[in-house]
């Protein structure tokens, strides 16, 4: 079975909904009249037309026309060894379309890739979330009104942890200390600047303050 | 405060039976373990959140994009020719393949593809199977580094560094090699540069040997990779794996034989497939490749033909300098080129090749003109990586590591 095969066939199975076929470097497009299909004839070219395969999943923002969005569908045949083309369209209003995450699996990160880069909704998706954006992120930057440059956003909470332990750099040694205990490497606090004072008790006050009761290390103390 | 008690040693019966007991109790409690982002089986920046039941995984969900640098979206805003030096940073152990990849795909869109000059096309094929051994020894020296056999990514590395060597003597730049041109190369292979690589070839064959004894049969490798990370047949097509994943899953299928470009027709070569699609598997087609890889760069320094490198269009390639400083067309032609680019003109085109990561294809959308409306880049390692979810739960911490060291991912070409 060759792509036009294909295509002819899957066009006499839908009629109208399926025009094409374009043909451009050896290519074949076909394009879907109506998104809200897409999955039901998803089914059948992986069903009838062995089709087994989704190599991709795209979208494109044609900016200040209508409709807005095209989301381009790679197909594959490992029988055949046939590539086909699908194209459908969605309007700016809409922004939304049925997944094909229940045909092929491999589905979900692509059309959650097309949700955080172009911020088009995919109906019924398992786990509709950004993928490379971070969660809250505002933005859709694949879109063509984002800038280049980009824009200033509000990045997530990172610092949520306290001090690791060894934070500010391990192995920070005093010279010149009175015994072996106090002469060893320990850590440095940035906050408090433990090492600013050699006094025993002193610094693991201040180990204590910043890492917390009966957290982080510290000298041990001596046996009286 | 907690409070202080006397450590109370029980009986060696009663302490069997409570210890069963604490376990009892301990099921059905799961933890949460972050892995990564900065881990170092995690091959750059993937971070893996693992619901834990003791130690069995029963949940992973793969969290993407910490190299995210919006290479589409640069695409989009640039003339194709200046794109070239982003797609080393795909994959950015095979840059050459990824720069090859790159050119097929805007000549393709351009209708120039067949028409690229023999030497050319030799030199390609020989830059992309250069790329692949150097992927796979770096990817299988990290592996057997991940699963704790440091020697073997030391004597792997050994070779990269005498590949890396070559590089630079073909493209000026280790790492980062922007070698191709659309429409033809930056420069011709450099003088002497057949016997370097012919010398290259002969120790490194040496060198796969010298790697397999290491681990082929080594006890230990064996027990962590065989029956680990087992992927079928079905879930290895419907999750979209490619490249040696695929392969491994025993899907005979490899870009190279079934949609031949540049002159892969032309060359006599095999495609390792493995049986079971376990991480065992998948080292083993990667050693295979290797050597396939080395059959085909030799074969075509073999049969290199003479003659130009680039196509012969002013209107694609730069002109010859001299000609641009004495010739008014040429000069007309260099100063389009350089500022707007090659005139592509407007239509779609997918192009995919086959990488050492698996299947790196790009959809052009253009409108016509010197750059891209839209270029979706296929990633392999994005694609290979959506599997994780699927394939960890069940398997123990320590198959981590196997697991991912036999994806083979980058997180450049994933996240782009």
């Amino acid at each position: 079975m060759t792509s036009a095969e294909i295509a002819t066939q899957l066009k006499t199975q839908f009629g109208d909904l399926i025009s094409g076929p374009a043909e451009f470097r050896g290519e074949l497009t076909l394009t879907l009249a109506d998104a809200e299909r897409i999955a039901e004839v998803c089914s059948a070219l992986k069903k009838n037309f062995g089709c087994d395969y989704l190599v991709d999943i795209s979208s494109i923002d044609n900016y200040g026309e209508d409709p807005r969005w095209t989301i381009v569908y790679h197909f594959y045949g490992y029988e055949h060894h046939q590539p086909l083309r699908l194209k459908t369209s969605v309007s700016e209003e809409k922004s939304e379309l049925p997944t094909v995450t229940t045909i092929w699996r491999t589905a979900d990160w692509h059309e959650r890739e097309i949700y955080d880069m172009m911020g088009i909704r995919f109906r019924g998706h398992p786990d509709l979330r950004r993928i490379l954006m971070w969660e809250g992120y505002p933005y859709f930057p694949l879109r063509k009104d984002f800038p280049l440059a980009g824009k200033s956003s509000d990045l997530p909470e990172v610092g949520f942890s306290r001090p690791s332990p060894m934070a500010g750099g391990p192995f920070v040694t005093i010279a010149g200390g009175k015994d072996t205990i106090s002469r060893e490497p320990r850590v440095r606090i940035p906050e408090t600047d433990a090492l600013a004072t050699t006094n025993r008790v002193e610094r693991r006050a201040d180990i204590k303050d910043a890492h917390g009761e009966g957290k982080g290390p510290g000298p041990i103390e001596p046996k009286k | 405060m907690p409070e202080v008690r006397d450590i109370q040693i029980p009986e060696p019966g009663a302490r069997v039976a409570a210890a069963s007991d604490e376990l009892q109790d301990m099921q059905g409690e799961k933890m949460v373990l972050n892995m990564g982002p900065s881990h170092p089986a995690t091959h750059g920046v993937l971070r893996i959140v693992l619901e834990l039941d003791g130690e069995i995984i029963t949940k992973a969900a793969p969290d993407v994009g910490y190299l995210h640098r919006g290479d589409e979206k640069i695409a989009e805003n640039m003339t194709y020719t200046q794109f070239i030096p982003y797609t080393d940073r795909l994959d950015y152990l095979a840059p050459l393949a990824n720069n090859v990849a790159y050119a097929l795909a805007v000549e393709k869109l351009m209708g120039i593809d067949k028409q690229l000059p023999p030497r050319c096309q030799y030199i390609r094929v020989i830059c992309c199977e250069l790329a692949r051994i150097s992927a796979h020894l770096l990817g299988m020296g990290a592996f057997a580094l991940d699963i704790g056999a440091i020697t073997v990514f030391l004597h792997t590395f050994t070779e990269r560094e005498k590949l890396y060597n070559l590089f630079e003597a073909l493209t000026g730049a280790r790492f980062t090699t922007s070698y191709t041109r659309i429409g033809g190369l930056s420069r011709d292979l450099p003088p002497g540069w057949v016997e370097q690589c012919r010398k290259f070839l002969e120790e490194v064959v040496v060198n796969f040997d010298e790697t397999e004894t290491f681990l082929t049969r080594n006890k230990i490798f064996t027990d962590r990779t065989q029956g680990v990370g087992v992927v079928s047949r079905e879930d290895a097509i419907d999750f979209g794996l490619t490249g040696p994943n695929l392969r491994g899953s025993n899907v005979n299928f490899d870009m190279r034989k079934a949609h031949p470009y540049l002159i892969y027709d032309q060359l006599e070569f095999d495609v390792p497939y493995g049986t079971t699609g376990d991480a065992y598997d998948r080292y083993l087609i990667r050693i295979e490749e290797m050597r396939q890889s080395v059959r085909i760069v030799r074969q075509c320094l073999d049969k290199l033909p003479g003659g130009p490198v680039n196509v012969p269009d002013m209107k694609v390639i730069l002109p010859p300098k001299e000609r641009v400083l004495t010739k008014m067309e040429e000069l007309i032609h260099h100063f389009i080129n350089v500022t707007q680019g090659v005139n592509a003109p407007p239509g779609e085109i997918y192009f995919a090749a086959e990488n050492p990561k698996g299947e790196l294809g790009f959809y052009i959308n253009s409108k016509g003109g010197g750059t891209p409306y839209r270029m979706k880049i296929r990633s392999p390692s994005f694609v290979n990586l959506s599997i994780m979810s699927h394939l960890l739960p069940g398997h123990m911490v320590s198959d981590i590591t196997a697991i991912l060291g036999s994806f083979d991912f980058v997180m450049g070409e994933c996240d782009r």
